[in-house]
């Protein structure tokens, strides 16, 4: 889902800005708020955002296209703190990438966190309150996570095709689609796989908290 | 932890092996040949201020970063779960 630097026309580049920078600013501002309620949240903040940098740092093969694709990582977040805060801690992952990995890019910056760390995450959030306390955490969490990754390749198709429109949106949407949202299945069921087993981990540790449904 | 690293490879192994893979290029690269495609006279108006000099080297920091990410889960986790047992004795 990382749209190169420079990829996106300006307009299209600052529009995707308008809509992540309040979020990471919002989500910001509530990490800072939630640490300071309860110091323990500084924790799971982290761990949340290392998982983030983990799954992210990984390019897994997918076997529908023959390519590779990222997973986003970001399900974890998204259950724990809501997607703003999963906005504020992708911004920080993609900005690592974009600065040592020419991975993405300055310019691309506010639509790459658009997809992987705020509507991706919305997505995901939206199912999550759904699902909570109809499934078990573990299944709630591979689905969540699963559509959460899944969602996010979904969006970076439809930037790129609003941007790049060609002869019809649709058509151009569909090849994007069918580059993206087609190799990311069987790496989002990778991905919520792992979220699944770390939030075992995470439910057995921070019992109180988490069943507290946390914070989101 | 055992269990988690052997589903990972064992997924990756039979994802590489029961596909006929062009090449296994990144899903971002083949996007931008596809914007080419699309728009053959789209000029990107920006480049990387930095870019790895080699895939070496991007590997490098590619590793780098699972790295940082897999020391604080493991950290916290660890930290986290001895407290626990401390508290059980």
């Amino acid at each position: 889902m990382h749209i190169m630097e420079g990829f996106l026309p300006p307009a299209w580049a600052g529009l995707w800005f308008l809509i992540s920078l309040p979020a990471i600013a919002y989500g910001a501002v509530k990490s800072k708020k939630l640490v300071e309620n309860n110091p323990r949240n500084r924790a799971l903040l982290a761990v949340a955002g290392g998982f983030i940098f983990v799954l992210s740092s990984l390019k897994i093969p997918s076997p529908v296209t023959g390519s590779t694709s990222h997973p986003t990582g970001t399900g974890i977040a998204t259950i724990l703190f809501g997607p703003a805060v999963t906005a504020f801690l992708s911004s920080i992952v993609l900005l690592y990438q974009t600065l040592l990995l020419a991975h993405g890019g300055l310019t691309t910056l506010g639509a790459n966190t658009a997809s992987m760390g705020f509507i991706g995450p919305l997505a995901g959030w939206g199912v999550y309150r759904i699902l909570k306390d109809r499934l078990s955490l573990k299944a709630t969490v591979f689905i969540v996570a699963v559509v959460a990754d899944w969602f996010t390749y979904v969006i970076t198709s439809v930037q790129i095709a609003l941007a790049f429109p060609g002869e019809s949106f649709v058509k151009s949407a569909l090849t994007f689609m069918g580059i993206f949202a087609l190799t990311q299945i069987p790496v989002a069921v990778v991905e919520g796989i792992f979220a699944a087993l770390l939030m075992g981990y995470i439910a057995n540790l921070w019992e109180d908290r988490v069943s507290q449904e946390v914070t989101a | 932890m055992k269990k988690t690293i052997l589903i990972f490879l064992l997924l990756s192994m039979t994802f590489v092996s029961v596909s006929s893979a062009e090449n296994w290029t990144g899903a971002d690269q083949k996007a931008e040949e596809a914007i080419k495609r699309i728009s053959p006279d789209y000029e990107p108006w920006f480049t990387p201020i930095w870019e790895p000099p080699s895939g070496e080297i991007e590997s490098l920091l590619f590793s780098l970063q699972s790295a940082i990410g897999a020391f604080v889960v493991g950290y916290i986790v660890g930290r986290n779960r001895a407290s626990r047992d401390a508290q059980d004795d």
